[in-house]
């Protein structure tokens, strides 16, 4: 089937979408962005890929009658075991990796110990993993680079501790192979590790249906595995791709398949809401504003782009600050009891003014609702010299995540608009990724 | 209470009443009061309010929307490194405070200001927009005649603005007027720099401010019972040092910034905020030719600020080192605008010509909006105290 | 020895520019200047220091004496990287950051020996000709230049075409400070008696040139372009705008110049740029605004790899408006001065400007208006987001809005800069393509 990928290379996270010729989404992937833009591009895109693989998946196995009902648990029991299959390869790899970066000259006389340690590191990461990617296990973050990079400090400090070996000597190893293993670009083919992912799955709904009705297990399997099979038959062809990125020296695209990150948030931010006419949206270093038609197509736009002031970073700054966490602010903030005039439109000088109060005594709530109304203002002016806001109006980018932020939003657009509607999408970090993909549809289609 | 026994608080309450009001209540009430009124309303530094005044008119002072407007359309209009006054100026305009402004003038002050009043022309093209562009030669026979002639042309817009002609009587009676206020305006300096505990700055600048705002009648009736007030009420002297402010003739200083300033031990024997009734340094001829004598008040017996030009070298400044000796002044705080273009590029000077004089100085920069007042209050009160330890007696 | 065989081509048009005659030619008239300049021990001339806009040069010339310009100073500093060493000198010494970029690489300059673009010093002027036009900030400039020479300084002042249009007061002001301040000052400052028909000639040159210069300025009505009017306008306006309006070689280089230009015409062919001459021009731009100095050529190279022209700008009318009908005029010469000095651009009123630009829209068939707003310069700046509005409600073509510095590169970020055109070209783009269907 046709697929049209758009891919939106970030300062923190590279995301991916791909939707296919109808305009619908079929998959989405995100990565951390690292130094080799090739790769993250690469690695976004068959996140996105194996997404529409499940989204496959889900239509050929919505009529199966032996899944009604079940149908959610299966597929998540089945991505899970997927994300798990992948992961332990990547672990092989970054053990060989290891391994490799644990000899020479360096390690001279130690290498045989330290490779036993990393042995045994490993070890234990495969060991853990199955807990790491148990049902309803919580973690921090999806991306490899963060959970077996934790997974490791916890097992290596111990190894090493016992083995006698010095534990920074690990560490130096570690360090040099996980950004080798991460900018690799992906290999190994997908189907092997669906039907290995589906097989374990299969196992684990066959003991959970009861092994007493393992007839009816066994043709449930059956009438599972089919579907999946042609599902992954389809060939994905990646028809057109488009990309987009800030502040990039040089994307891994050909001129014609990029385009503004500015064209792409308007256009991704109509594919959510089609009657949107003014997109809000406060990264963690710049904010835009920008006016769409009805086609999604960009009229307008203003933005911050040297300034902190009214950016995600004024609130990571107000944190640090306060010593809490950025997820911390909003809650705390919807609990005053009064809104206090910050006014310093600088950052630094916002710090010095939430000091200021502080050492005065007044409450931390107000204070925090002062500053997240002190950056909504900022937006706010953004906004006004791009054309105002019209509706509707839809706010996306980390900040829209913070209810203090937004309820501050609604009282200004409330305030100095009158009733607009106000579009808020959990997913909104997709937004320029996804007008990407429509780009990319509209290229061939339109 | 009768007028004549009001207290200096009683009369300062009103004047914040004024000063808060966004909504130019009173000038509201004002125009409504009678058919036919109109109102033109005028920015920093000076305008001739007499000619106003005599075409029946209320003249009335836009400093900006100050600290407690929160500006969200005039922001459409500008950059962010261009000072807060235009901006919030628009604020007031575009949100309909300023719905009752039959007029508008915009001195020569700077380019920001200058271009505000062609924003104003196309934003609001019923109302009577002038760019009023004083002559920087000093000449009679040439920026005089310039000036002589501006004025007139001045008059008719307002003439017609009225819908009544400004006769010469009719004018040189408001030069009376205002020659009293400017009378009573330098005996309210006179008695702040002569005992500035008697009438401190943060209340002598709600006066003025109210002055923007009422009809120079009352202005000069609350003049006058401030003065009274003032002389009658004993109030503690303190071990305050004396210094003069400068920079602040047009986008306004937070309120909080002004107390800060007298809180960290300063008395402040001279500014220059508002030189709208201060820029003419004594009376106006009411004798002969009206505008000729606004002229001539205007070339010859004017304030110096930076938005003039000083012809001559050696005397670039002299007006600020005269205000140090004449008010007995021990130092300068300058305090601009950011972005301030005018009092920025003026300020090097104005620090070498203290510098010869050996008269101490500390500078910087604020917004009509700033939100922080301890490093004002500390570099205010350092100050004090390096003067009262280090400076000759 | 070129390495392949190239087929006969009607103009050179490769990378290694071939320098047209025009631009030689310029060339040498400013260095012959700036030699001049830095030579005044020798040559015994006088010197006098003035601005671009409400430049008096012919007035200048009846004194014999030499025109210094400290704003094309500072640019010629700004292209050759000097500007941001001599801006951090002058904020060492108190010059606040918020100031005119102009000012404080002079100051900075000033500093550190006052170096011409030949490595030699300029001396102290004789007299500091205080043009006041269009720009409060020249009079805090040569206020600061007189602190720091002691020399003599005279001031013109050049009322605001506040409503729109000059007036009869504004002009008599004007002539009546010429006669009695400023010929007087320069008399005593040059020791040479003043003669008006002497001014009544050099006007008569300026005319002519300026005849040339519009037809220049104007043949970016074609499609294609054969100039660049922003980039390469620069360097058109030079000699009208600075110390050679009124001299024969200025006329010369006009004559040259349009036939440079109808040449160009007559082959098809788009403007000559650093990169090489521009092929394909995808789009026509207006530009408000003066451009950034200190990354002049990347900003150039922008443009040009988008396929971007720049038509029409406002900039090349900042030291002075030829494409309206005005003229020197020989046989009133003061009033002409004072005419000249009414009309340049910075001191339209800020609905003039938008007039004049939303005419360059039109005539010059334009896809839409592009502002580069300056940091450090408020007569400019200062109401260009209402210009870019109402640009684009009276004629229906988008704008854009960069924000760079004069001569600060600290204020000139390649990426922002970049990121913002790059949006601006794909909305045209989409615009362009959504006109026919309806998606």
């Amino acid at each position: 089937m046709r697929c049209f990928i758009g891919i939106d290379l970030g300062s923190t996270t590279t995301k991916a979408v791909v939707m296919d010729e109808g305009g619908e989404v079929l998959g989405r992937g995100i990565t951390n962005s690292r130094s080799n833009y090739d790769t993250a591009a690469a690695v976004s895109k068959q996140e996105a890929l194996i997404g529409a693989r499940f989204t496959l998946f889900r239509r050929a196995l919505e009529g199966v009658p032996a899944l009604s009902g079940k149908l959610d648990a299966f597929l998540s029991e089945l991505e899970r075991n997927f994300r798990h299959v992948q992961f332990l390869e990547q672990l092989d790899d970054l053990e060989a990796t290891s391994l490799k970066h644990s000899s020479g000259l360096r390690f001279l006389g130690r290498e045989k110990a330290l490779a036993e340690a990393l042995a045994e590191v490993f070890r234990q990461l495969r060991h853990d993993s199955a807990e790491v990617f148990a049902p309803g296990a919580r973690r921090r973050s999806d991306f490899f680079r963060d959970i077996a990079g934790s997974r490791f400090m916890a097992a290596a400090e111990p190894t090493c501790k016992s083995a006698g070996l010095s534990f920074d000597l690990m560490l130096n190893v570690y360090d040099k192979s996980i950004i080798e293993v991460e900018n690799r670009p992906p290999g190994g083919a997908m189907e092997g590790k669906f039907l290995k992912a589906l097989g374990n799955t299969a196992q684990a709904c066959g003991a959970e249906w009861g092994s007493s009705a393992a007839p009816v297990a066994a043709v449930a399997a059956d009438a599972v595995e089919q579907p999946v099979r042609a599902a992954l038959a389809i060939p994905l062809e990646e028809t057109y791709v488009v990309g987009t990125g800030y502040g990039r020296v040089r994307l891994p695209f050909p001129k014609e398949h990029i385009r503004s990150e500015i064209l792409c948030h308007g256009l991704g931010a109509h594919m959510m809401y089609a009657g949107t006419r003014t997109v809000l949206d406060i990264g963690g270093q710049d904010t835009k504003s920008i006016q769409v038609d009805k086609d999604g197509i960009v009229e307008n736009f203003q933005m911050n782009d040297r300034c902190a002031a009214g950016t995600g970073r004024y609130l990571g700054y107000v944190a640090d600050e306060m010593n809490m966490g950025l997820h911390e602010l909003g809650p705390l903030a919807l609990k005053a009891q009064k809104t206090l005039r910050i006014n310093s439109t600088c950052t630094v000088f916002a710090g010095a003014e939430l000091r200021d109060r502080l050492a005065l005594g007044d409450r931390r709530e107000d204070i925090l609702a002062g500053l997240h109304r002190a950056i909504i203002l900022r937006a706010m002016s953004i906004i006004s010299r791009s054309g105002g806001i019209r509706d509707q109006f839809t706010f996306t980018g980390g900040v829209a995540k913070n209810e203090a932020a937004v309820r501050e939003l609604g009282k200004l657009v409330k305030e100095n608009y009158g009733d607009v509607t106000i579009n808020i999408n959990p997913d909104s970090i997709y937004t320029g990724a996804l007008g990407g993909s429509e780009f990319a549809r509209r290229a061939v289609t339109a | 209470m009768t007028a004549t026994t009001q207290t200096t608080a009683a009369l300062v309450e009103r004047c914040r009443a004024l000063f808060e009001d966004l909504h130019f209540e009173s000038a509201r009430a004002w125009k409504k009061a009678a058919p036919g009124r109109h109102v033109v309303a005028y920015m920093p530094i000076y305008v001739p309010r007499e000619i106003i005044h005599a075409a029946g008119m209320l003249p009335l002072g836009i400093l900006g929307g100050g600290e407690d407007l929160e500006v969200i359309h005039g922001d459409a209009y500008y950059q962010s490194y261009i000072c807060r006054i235009p901006r919030s100026t628009l604020e007031l305009g575009i949100t309909g405070r300023l719905d009752f402004v039959d007029g508008f003038l915009f001195p020569s002050i700077c380019d920001v200001i200058r271009n505000l009043s062609g924003i104003w022309k196309l934003l609001f093209p019923e109302v009577y927009v002038r760019y009023f562009d004083v002559p920087q030669n000093y000449d009679d026979g040439v920026g005089g005649e310039y000036y002589v002639r501006e004025l007139q042309e001045l008059r008719d817009g307002l003439a017609k603005l009225a819908g009544r002609e400004i006769g010469d009587d009719a004018l040189r009676a408001s030069i009376a007027v205002y020659n009293e206020n400017r009378r009573l305006t330098r005996d309210v300096y006179a008695l702040r720099a002569q005992a500035p505990w008697m009438a401190p700055t943060s209340e002598v600048y709600l006066l003025m401010r109210a002055g923007m705002v009422l009809p120079v009648e009352e202005h000069n009736q609350l003049l006058r019972e401030y003065l009274a007030a003032a002389r009658r009420e004993a109030r503690p002297k303190r071990d305050n040092c004396r210094i003069v402010m400068n920079g602040l003739f047009c986008e306004q200083p937070p309120f909080n910034l002004i107390k800060a300033i007298e809180m960290s031990g300063c008395y402040v024997v001279d500014d220059d905020f508002m030189l709208v009734n201060r820029w003419l340094l004594d009376d106006v001829a009411t004798q002969g030719d009206p505008i000729a004598a606004l002229a001539s008040a205007f070339l010859h017996r004017s304030a110096e600020t930076s938005a003039k030009y000083q012809p001559v070298r050696e005397l670039k400044g002299k007006f600020l080192v005269d205000s140090v000796k004449d008010n007995h002044a021990e130092g300068v705080i300058f305090a601009a605008p950011s972005f301030c273009d005018p009092a920025l590029l003026d300020r090097p000077m104005l620090e070498s010509t203290l510098d010869r004089v050996d008269v101490p100085h500390i500078g910087f920069k604020y917004a009509e909006n700033s939100g922080q007042m301890q490093p004002v209050r500390e570099q205010a009160g350092t100050f004090a105290d390096s003067i009262k330890l280090w400076s000759t007696p | 020895m070129t390495a392949k065989i190239q087929p006969p081509r009607p103009a050179p048009a490769t990378k290694e520019v071939v320098k047209e005659e025009s631009q030689v030619k310029q060339k040498e008239m400013i260095a012959r200047n700036y030699d001049l300049l830095t030579d005044t021990a020798n040559n015994g001339k006088k010197v006098v220091s003035t601005f671009v806009p409400g430049n008096l040069n012919e007035l200048i010339m009846c004194f014999d004496m030499l025109n210094n310009l400290p704003e094309i100073n500072a640019i010629q500093n700004g292209m050759k990287k000097l500007s941001g060493d001599y801006i951090a000198e002058a904020e060492k010494r108190g010059h606040s950051e918020d100031v005119c970029t102009y000012v404080k690489a002079d100051l900075g300059m000033m500093a550190k020996g006052n170096l011409a673009p030949n490595g030699k010093p300029m001396g102290k002027p004789d007299l500091l000709l205080l043009s006041y036009t269009g720009c409060f900030t020249f009079m805090k400039w040569f206020e600061l230049l007189r602190e720091e020479y002691k020399c003599p300084t005279v001031m013109l002042h050049v009322p605001y075409q506040g409503d729109g249009h000059p007036t009869q007061n504004m002009r008599d002001y004007i002539v009546k400070q010429l006669k009695n301040d400023v010929i007087p000052a320069l008399e005593k400052a040059s020791g040479v008696k003043f003669d008006i028909d002497r001014l009544r000639g050099y006007l008569r040159e300026s005319a002519r040139a300026e005849d040339d210069l519009v037809a220049v300025l104007e043949s970016a009505k074609h499609k294609p372009s054969p100039i660049d009017s922003y980039f390469g306008g620069v360097y058109y306006i030079g000699p009208i705008f600075t110390a050679f309006r009124g001299t024969p070689d200025a006329t010369e280089y006009y004559r040259l110049l349009r036939a440079e230009v109808e040449e160009r015409i007559r082959l098809g062919l788009g403007p000559i740029t650093p990169e090489g001459d521009m092929k394909s021009q995808k789009y026509r731009l207006v530009v408000e605004g003066p451009p950034n100095w200190t990354s002049f050529r990347d900003f150039w190279k922008m443009f040009y790899d988008e396929g971007a022209v720049v038509v029409a700008s406002s900039y090349t009318k900042v030291g002075g408006l030829y494409d309206r009908g005005f003229r020197h005029d020989p046989d009133h010469p003061l009033e002409s001065l004072a005419d000249y000095c009414l009309g340049v651009y910075t001191n339209h009123s800020l609905p003039q400007r938008v007039g004049l630009l939303e005419q360059y829209v039109r005539d010059y068939e334009a896809d839409g208006l592009l502002i580069n707003s300056i940091k450090s310069c408020n007569s400019f700046s200062a109401g260009q987001l209402m210009i870019m509005r109402e640009i684009e409600k009276r004629t229906g073509k988008p704008g854009a809005f960069i924000e760079t510095d004069l001569v600060d590169p600290r204020y000139f970020s390649a990426a922002n800069v970049k990121n913002r055109l790059e949006s601006y070209f794909q909305m045209i783009d989409q615009k362009r393509r959504a006109v026919p269907s309806a998606a």
